[in-house]
């Protein structure tokens, strides 16, 4: 049997009972990665001396009675979480060669819970991109099909997950990157609630709008991921000290007598005729299941594209400002005087799409231009939290498509950022309100590509998400399929 | 035509919490460059701030302090621009919504009072610092500094002098380190002040164009670079030109002030709200906590000195320089009941031995108790007042208790009646030229005899006793 393509439930179950061990299913990932890599490039970084102690220390704890919610279990996580002793490149140049000294809280918490740590997954640079084609360090394929893109920012950790090179991921989201490479890659991704999981550690793009969330192979491992991840961290003032329930007790709950909405700003022309189609089967599904569909309004859907482009750039302008060849991570040896070293080392360190965006932040938040831009968008933005209220007033949960179209080709979008930045039109607005989302495979194309489901939930509602999703994933049927490597 | 100056003043105070804002590094000044340092001062990827609620609860209390009005809800912005010493290339600092606005400080200028405007106190990080070799092309950064907590206190332009700019200044310091917020210490950088300053003729309501100065380090180059700035832009005035709006930095050495940067040059630092601290909620109760440990402040303590103790406002204004020397003051009235008394030894001999010295009053060699016991022994007569000069100077070169020296050396006052008279005899014999004098009107051979007995005496003879006894043996002869 290949371990390595079974589930968090399924293994946990096999360690418990001493039909396997960690060893061995660290085994059956790495064997995996070595069949697989060179095609689809997951991993920017791997850990196969430190996966094999930590599988090892796991062994003997499971001989030992001592059982965490990961204990064994490989696990891969994006490169944008700081792990202590291990390069974290952020998929940039300029952070190339950076070992940080300390651990992201998550990483620490999936350390606490027995997990053994892959590698350091593949991503758009600083996770600015929505198909892992701007990482430095080359592009991610789609295990579907080698000519497409992943998805992204968190394209490597979709893709590790879909190809079993690890059985669950850590992927972070700022307008859809664990949403999307999920969608396109027909693995489980979710997008917690901003403040639901520590941000601490992971290397900031959009302060207000990152999230950390995970990617696997069902929606009971999404749910056991959620349980080791979750919770108020003192170092991050903007996590939020509420209780953090067991997600794994929605799993196979039912949604009789929900009421589900279906928002008709998200059901718009230019949507890929397969994905419609596949979507509009789900809203039949959830209604087989008992849920009653209505059709809802959030009317400042249609500014969601603006606002994030406005408040990420604003954002990641500032954050980005630390890479300055100072202290750590690449430096120039040109410039001849400290303007000149700044200037040389970030021109060559950034690649064009971070550059641009820098430019796009720099120049909102400009004397003059703050007024008109960022001061606007986070009006807005507001009002699309309001939206957001008003309408779980009337529904349960929100089902949307999680993107307009599925994977698309290589190099397709990559000269016109305008294109790029529409393919994350459905996951946007739940970063700008805060609120979780989840996407779950609903279908294949003709082609065989991957489909993508979205629900979305008030704050603090993932329950919600795990207990619908998860309902849809039973009933639904959906063949199960894995991409021929 | 005669111009008026128009001053208001920035003042960055560090405070002094035992850790840095938003991390848990030692603020300790001096350690070895880059040891009070951790991934979230050196601006690491991925770290995030935490609120130091030490640093909230010292500005408060600076707040209370200058009748400020505390913004229930304040929260902080970033300042974005590059240096070195500027770890996360921005600094957080507060903008929109500073913790508290609209205070003032009353300032006592040549006998009057003058109420300064506060316009707003806010809480920031301090930067690290640049280190430049001379001899070699590079520069080195030490990050110590990077997080440092500090308040800012931005003044209205309600200055009208350098006099009062440094009398503002003084009442600040003052404030801040009666509260004991910050140390004070101008060199070491614990409270630095830059000036705005723009001169309009007198009369005029429109202020005129403003220079900002940095770069003062002390009182006195504060006032001198006020009193620069003004001749300079009066020059510029007079000569039909305008003075520019740009940054100015004060040259210690030469005495004059040279452009550092125009208003074209000034940074845009593209302020907006930090996303990874949520605004702060300061509630009505943690207000009245801070209030109730808000001591006696310096302007009020001064008026009761006088009031209390019946001494002069010169005296008292001394006396309240700092909080420790006031409670010495009144530690040594407690004990020896002799306000004005105490008043000129502490004045005279304790605060010059300790400038001597280079101590400070904590450190002081002779405890208040042990001075008032000194002064009651004057005042019993056990000892003369000048006696009293040698008894404290060797309680200050040993420690020891008056009591114990006086035993020690004998210097216990000859106010034995017939032993004195006994004395003052013989002399009157042994001059009796100058007792002629005496008799033939010339009164000022008094003291030459005085002088006599206490030379006799060794100065010990009570010198009431002996004028007492030499005025009647003077009438008898």
């Amino acid at each position: 049997m290949e371990l390595n393509r079974l589930t968090i439930h399924e293994l946990r179950k096999k360690l418990k009972e001493g039909e396997t061990t960690s060893v061995e299913i660290t085994e059956s990932v790495f064997n995996r990665i070595n069949a697989v890599e060179d095609k689809i490039h997951s991993f920017i970084t791997l850990m196969k001396d430190s996966a094999f102690e930590e599988a090892q220390k796991a062994d003997k704890a499971i001989q030992e009675g001592n059982m965490g919610l990961l204990t064994g279990i490989p696990i891969a996580l994006k490169d944008i979480m700081c792990t202590r002793g291990v390069r974290t490149t952020c998929g940039s140049h300029i952070l190339e060669n950076f070992i940080p000294p300390y651990d992201s809280t998550v990483v620490k918490k999936l350390r606490e819970a027995g997990g053994v740590f892959v590698g350091k997954t593949n991503m758009d640079e600083f996770a600015m991109g929505s198909s892992t084609e701007t990482s430095y360090f080359g592009i991610t394929r789609n295990p579907w099909d080698l000519e497409r893109i992943p998805g992204g920012s968190s394209g490597g950790s979709a893709t590790a997950v879909v190809a079993d090179q690890c059985i669950a991921s850590l992927g972070s989201d700022t307008g859809g990157s664990i949403r999307q490479p999920a969608a396109l890659c027909g693995v489980v991704g979710m997008k917690p609630t901003y403040g639901r999981v520590s941000r601490f550690g992971l290397v900031a793009f959009a302060s207000s709008l990152d999230q950390i969330g995970p990617l696997s192979k069902d929606v009971e491992d999404c749910a056991i991921m959620m349980n080791a991840i979750a919770g108020y961290d003192p170092n991050d003032s903007t996590s939020v000290p509420a209780d953090v329930p067991d997600y794994t007790k929605s799993v196979s709950k039912g949604i009789e007598g929900w009421t589900i909405g279906i928002p008709k700003e998200y059901f718009i022309e230019g949507i890929d005729p397969e994905v419609l189609a596949a979507v509009e089967g789900a809203i039949k599904q959830v209604e087989k299941m008992g849920g009653k569909t209505v059709e809802i309004s959030l009317p400042h859907t249609e500014y969601c594209v603006a606002v994030y482009y406005v408040i990420a750039p604003s954002e990641a302008s500032s954050n980005l400002a630390r890479y300055d060849g100072v202290r750590y991570g690449f430096r120039s040896k040109e410039g001849r005087d400290l303007l000149e070293m700044y200037k040389m080392s970030r021109a060559a360190g950034f690649g064009n799409e971070v550059k641009r965006r820098i430019m796009i932040g720099t120049h909102s938040l400009s004397s003059g231009y703050y007024d008109a831009y960022y001061k606007k968008a986070s009006q807005v933005r507001a009002l699309m939290r309001d939206d957001f209220n008003d309408a779980f007033k009337t529904c349960n949960v929100i089902l949307t498509p999680a993107t307009p179209t599925p994977a698309f080709h290589i190099g397709e979008k990559m000269d016109d950022p305008l294109q790029m930045y529409l393919c994350d039109i459905f996951t946007l607005s739940a970063n700008l309100a805060g609120i979780p989302g989840i996407s779950i495979p609903c279908g294949y194309t003709k082609s065989g590509l991957p489909i993508g489901l979205q629900f979305l939930a008030k704050h603090f509602e993932e329950e919600k998400l795990i207990q619908v999703a998860s309902a849809y994933e039973k009933n639904s049927k959906i063949e199960k399929r894995r991409p021929d490597l | 035509m005669e111009y008026e100056p128009v001053i208001g003043l920035e003042v960055h105070a560090q405070l002094l919490t035992k850790t840095k804002i938003f991390c848990g590094c030692s603020t300790k000044f001096g350690a070895a460059p880059n040891s009070n340092t951790c991934p979230i001062c050196l601006g690491m990827p991925g770290v995030l701030p935490v609120m130091n609620k030490k640093v909230v609860e010292y500005t408060i209390k600076m707040a209370v302090a200058t009748h400020c009005r505390i913004n229930r809800e304040n929260s902080f912005a970033r300042k974005n621009y590059f240096y070195p010493d500027l770890p996360k290339g921005y600094q957080i600092s507060q903008y929109a919504y500073p913790l508290a606005e609209g205070g003032y400080v009353d300032v006592e200028i040549n006998g009057g009072k003058r109420r300064i405007g506060i316009t707003r106190i806010h809480m920031e990080e301090d930067a690290g610092k640049s280190i430049h070799d001379e001899n070699q092309p590079s520069s080195y950064v030490d990050l110590n500094r990077a997080g440092v907590p500090l308040i800012e206190i931005v003044s209205e332009p309600d200055m009208r002098s350098p006099e009062e700019g440094v009398g503002y200044l003084r009442r600040l310091h003052e404030i801040l380190v009666y509260l004991e917020i910050c140390d004070g210490n101008m060199e070491e950088g614990s409270f630095r002040c830059d000036a705005n300053i723009s001169l309009r003729p007198k009369g005029e309501e429109k202020f005129g164009i403003r220079a900002e100065l940095k770069n003062m380090n002390s009182f006195r180059n504060v006032q001198r670079a006020l009193e620069y700035e003004i001749k300079r832009q009066q020059y510029v005035l007079e000569s039909g030109g305008e003075v520019m709006q740009e940054t100015r930095l004060w040259d210690d050495s030469q005495g004059v002030t040279h452009p550092m940067r125009s208003k074209e040059e000034a940074h845009d630092y593209r302020y907006f709200p930090d996303p990874d601290l949520v605004p702060l909620v300061i509630s009505e109760e943690w207000i009245e906590e801070v209030r109730k440990t808000i001591p006696e402040l310096p302007l009020r303590k001064r008026g009761r000195f006088v009031k209390e103790y019946d001494i002069p406002p010169y005296d008292a204004g001394v006396l309240t320089a700092s909080r420790d020397l006031a409670d010495f003051y009144e530690e040594a009235v407690k004990h020896s009941g002799k306000p004005k008394i105490a008043s000129n030894w502490i004045m005279g001999d304790i605060l010059g031995h300790l400038k001597d010295d280079k101590k400070d009053i904590k450190d002081s060699p002779v405890t208040p108790e042990a001075l008032a016991k000194m002064i009651n022994f004057i005042e019993d007569g056990t000892i003369s007042g000048k006696i009293a000069k040698e008894v404290f100077e060797e309680m200050w070169k040993t420690g020891k208790q008056p009591k114990e020296i006086i035993e020690e050396k004998g210097l216990v006052q000859i106010t034995d009646t017939g032993a004195l008279e006994t004395a003052i005899g013989e002399i009157l014999e042994a001059n009796p030229a100058q007792l002629e004098q005496y008799k033939q009107g010339k009164g000022k051979v008094f003291g030459y005899f005085v002088g006599q007995v206490m030379k006799v005496t060794k100065g010990k003879a009570n010198p009431k006793l002996v004028n007492e006894i030499l005025r009647k043996k003077l009438s008898e002869s």
